[in-house]
């Protein structure tokens, strides 16, 4: 069977999974539920500096999307830091940790981005004996308006900055926790890897509204008549995320440098998917928050038996495994052609292939006598549109040309050697294929 | 209570009354919204939709049901009702297994449609609900139309021809306006007087002036119409029975189906309505099903139905049957009345031989205190000028008799399929051929 322990940056845990610094994990009760519960690892709710604690909204603090069946499918929360005294976070830290010394506990820290508060914090936190900690740069509510959170994370500079004062005051793993909210990833994520990061945690929310009252006009969740933005995860997110990941995992000056990977991760192929786009392990929140923590037994479970399948004996095993597959657009093989294959045994007469095709597409798709719909090899782009609208699984598929034979689109013959748009005689920048 | 299905004779209250209640009170509870949106989602917006072809009235049913799956459930009443002002009736007694149902590509995906009617149902009951009509009349044009016939074929052409603006007088030789959908179905599937509510909601619209009691060949002449009308639409229903044609049925046991079944629904107390021990019913329809499962419902020990044919010659959907037999009627095939008596009715076994349906020599008697017929309804009364085909009066395309300036529609005509929507869309469509031929 699958060995699933965990060595993240030095931090052990009997499963790669961790809950995600968050409503979860705001105290010493819900942690230890968790724990029982079988979760690998903890990020505690983000600490603040020592003083009078931050205070959260009296009104809703969270939003919501559901599919028709009201699942879940996106949530956003307007909740700021641990509203709770410092000194008593760092209590119950220490209290949980001794009592679960194979688990990992990591203490989320926000403090203003000044040398001195750093310098504060970090022994409290040590003391707990917890294995690491956490920079909150991504908050993208509240926290960023006093500059602290996703203002942090949206500039570089102070990314690097604060990362290294933290390696000076204190032992212990640094990871860095970033926001999507910008345009390029990979740019704090060096930032964070030249302040001497161990490694960079992703993603934090995505700003968003997740809808509007029609009768107030006011966004959701409404606090007296007024919203704001709020921070955006769950399943909707994971493309997202995955994406971000695999940007700094194949960014050649941050391709060492190790992630933890966050975003709508809700089952374990969710988990597995992470894993191979570069993250040593994954951080979840809001399949926990939707369901409880006995999620925790399908994803360990399920990674553990595709793991078992798949001949994986670790997690190291897995991790980036799919990373070398992930590559810039324009090295993609022009000559690798597809067309759709409808299959006349599963297909139940929809017709919606050909209403995507006929009006948004290619018009690839005949609708003959008796609702019977074809491809038009001569028209078929293979774009994969009447695939991922098709409501039965398997029913179409693409299938490819194999290389000698005809494009009946194009009229040539499919070549057997790859061609990219680097050497494609379209590009004025193509180098001369000698 | 002092009798039970047990209690031998024709008698009332065999059931108390909260079984009563139980027994005549909605087949299926309406979805409620979450229901609703869930039912809906499960529909594929498929392109030139099966189940608008086989709708007899046309209604654009993916949309609707993606107006609902967007929470606009009323914009869903408003698509369904454009097509089908009696989207609601229609909703509870279209054989939908049959036709927008039956067509789903559900079915062949798993075997389970989306749930077409239960959604119009939602739709359309909610917007009556609200009491909300959200048609307006045109401008009128000064034009008069005499309906004869209150019923799903005169209620569609009348409301058609308000709407286009003309002034609409509307007969019935019954009481209630309605017809078929009033008195003529089972009271389960109308349950909590959703019939009167969908009528009294419909002429909302305006500019239908509703005479009851009145029939042609009684105070009304097709001739006097025409006189007094610019244009003229039958739809009287076949409100002719066929006879059995067999010795003892004139006896007191013997009733016709159809009389059953419109005691019943116009009889609020239930407990009043005495019904056999053992009770027969002849035939093979919905009457015959609606009659029969009405029966046990009353109480009766038990009910049989009998239809000389086979099964699949039998008019009754296999919903029907089956639903039936799930109500703890006995189905009993292949076998003709030869003779009724107190005792009971004797039949005897049939089979298709070479000159038809023969007997095969071989009888049974089942017991009967009561005996329904439900063999068939026949045209009656109708006035001498109109041809004829099959025992209906002859229509074209656009609902034209043979009389110029008359049109009809619904059963008593010909084209439909003894349906309420099929009636429907027969009166909304002569509704539009009247107005083109009044060139309004």
């Amino acid at each position: 069977m699958a060995d699933l322990t965990s060595n993240f940056v030095g931090i052990k845990s009997t499963n790669p999974f961790w809950l995600a610094s968050a409503p979860p994990t705001d105290k010493e009760y819900n942690v230890r539920r968790a724990f029982e519960a079988g979760w690998g690892g903890v990020v505690w709710k983000t600490l603040g500096e020592e003083g009078p604690p931050v205070v959260n909204v009296n009104g809703p603090r969270y939003g919501a999307i559901w599919g028709a069946d009201r699942r879940l499918l996106g949530l956003n929360n307007i909740e700021l830091i641990t509203d709770r005294p410092l000194e008593v976070n760092l209590r119950e830290m220490k209290a949980v940790k001794r009592d679960y010394p194979d688990r990992a506990l990591i203490a989320s820290i926000m403090v203003p981005c000044v040398e001195e508060a750093w310098k504060a914090i970090l022994p409290l936190v040590e003391e707990t004996g917890a294995d690491g900690i956490e920079l909150n740069c991504g908050c993208p509510h509240g926290m960023s308006e006093r500059g602290m959170g996703a203002a942090v994370g949206q500039n570089p500079d102070l990314i690097e900055q604060i990362t290294r004062w933290c390696k000076q005051y204190t032992r212990m793993p640094v990871i860095v926790k970033l926001t999507p909210n910008i345009t390029d990833v990979r740019k704090p994520a060096q930032a964070a890897k030249r302040g001497g990061a161990d490694a960079v945690s992703l993603i934090n929310t995505i700003n968003s509204i997740t809808s509007v009252d029609l009768d107030d006009f006011a966004p959701e969740p409404t606090i007296d008549g007024k919203g704001t933005h709020g921070g955006y995860c769950g399943p909707a997110v994971k493309p997202i995320a995955l994406n971000m990941v695999a940007e700094i995992a194949r960014d050649p000056m941050t391709a060492d440098l190790p992630i933890s990977g966050i975003g709508g991760v809700t089952t374990w192929r969710d988990a597995a998917e992470f894993l191979t786009l570069g993250a040593g392990n994954v951080q979840v929140c809001t399949a926990a928050m939707t369901y409880g923590f006995g999620i925790i037994k399908e994803m360990t479970a399920g990674l553990s038996l595709w793991m078992d399948k798949k001949g994986f004996t670790s997690v190291d095993q897995i991790t980036g495994r799919a990373v070398p597959n992930v590559t810039d657009w324009q090295y993609l093989n022009l000559n690798y052609v597809t067309k759709a294959v409808i299959d006349q045994d599963k297909c139940i007469s929809c017709g919606r292939c050909y209403a995507a095709c006929e009006d948004t597409s290619h018009q690839a798709i005949l609708m003959k006598e008796g609702r019977v719909f074809e491809v038009d090899d001569s028209e078929c782009v293979a774009c994969n549109l009447c695939v991922n609208v098709c409501p039965v699984e398997e029913c179409i598929t693409m299938k490819r040309v194999a290389p000698g034979s005809l494009d009946e689109r194009t009229g040539n013959v499919v070549p057997a050697e790859k061609g990219d748009w680097t050497q494609h005689p379209n590009n004025p920048m193509a180098s001369a294929a000698e | 209570m002092t009798n039970s299905p047990q209690t031998d004779g024709v008698v009332a209250a065999r059931l108390d009354d909260a079984t009563l209640a139980a027994h005549f009170d909605d087949l299926y509870p309406d979805l409620d919204a979450h229901e609703a949106r869930v039912a809906a989602d499960r529909c594929y917006f498929c392109h030139d939709a099966p189940c608008i072809t086989a709708c007899p009235t046309d209604i654009d049913i993916p949309l609707f049901i993606r107006q609902i799956q967007a929470g606009q459930p009323d914009a869903a009443a408003r698509t369904i009702l454009s097509q089908n002002i009696l989207g609601s009736m229609c909703a509870r007694v279209c054989p939908t297994e049959t036709l927008c149902e039956g067509s789903c590509v559900r079915n062949d995906a798993e075997g389970n449609p989306v749930e077409i009617g239960r959604l119009q149902r939602y739709a359309t009951d909610g917007l009556l609900a609200a009491n909300e009509h959200p048609f307006t009349r045109a401008p009128a044009t000064g034009k008069s139309v005499a309906v004869v016939g209150a019923g799903p074929a005169g209620l569609s052409a009348a409301h058609r021809l308000a709407m286009l603006g003309h002034a609409v007088t509307m007969y019935d030789t019954r009481p209630k306006p309605g017809g078929l959908n009033e008195y003529g179905i089972a009271a389960y599937k109308a349950a909590n007087g959703i019939a009167q509510a969908e009528v009294d909601w419909l002429l909302q619209i305006g500019g239908i002036a509703v005479e009851t009691g009145k029939a042609l060949g009684g105070d009304l002449t097709l001739d006097g119409l025409k006189g007094q009308f610019d244009a003229v639409f039958l739809g009287v229903g076949l409100q002719g029975v066929n006879a059995l044609r067999v010795p003892g049925e004139d006896l007191p046991s013997v009733r016709d189906a159809v009389d059953f079944i419109e005691e019943l629904r116009q009889t609020e107390d239930k407990s009043t309505l005495a019904i056999g021990r053992h009770v027969v019913v002849i035939g093979g329809g919905m009457t015959a099903v609606d009659a029969a499962v009405q029966s046990r419902l009353l109480g009766a020990e038990h009910v049989s139905i009998v239809y000389r044919r086979d099964r699949g010659a039998m008019s009754a959907s296999d919903y029907e049957l089956d639903h039936a037999a799930t109500e703890g009627v006995t189905i009993l095939t292949n076998a003709m009345p030869v003779e009724v008596s107190a005792a009971g009715v004797t039949f005897a076994y049939t089979r298709s031989g070479a000159a038809g349906l023969e007997k095969t020599g071989e009888t049974f008697t089942l017991p009967a205190d009561q005996v329904f017929k439900a063999i068939g309804q026949t045209l009656k009364g109708q006035p001498e000028a109109l041809a004829l085909e099959g025992g209906k009066i002859a229509i074209d395309a656009q609902g034209r008799t043979s009389v110029a300036g008359v049109w009809a529609g619904g059963d008593c005509a010909t084209g439909g399929e003894d349906l309420t929507v099929t009636a429907v869309a027969q009166g909304r469509d002569a509704a539009l051929d009247i107005h083109a031929a009044l060139g309004a």
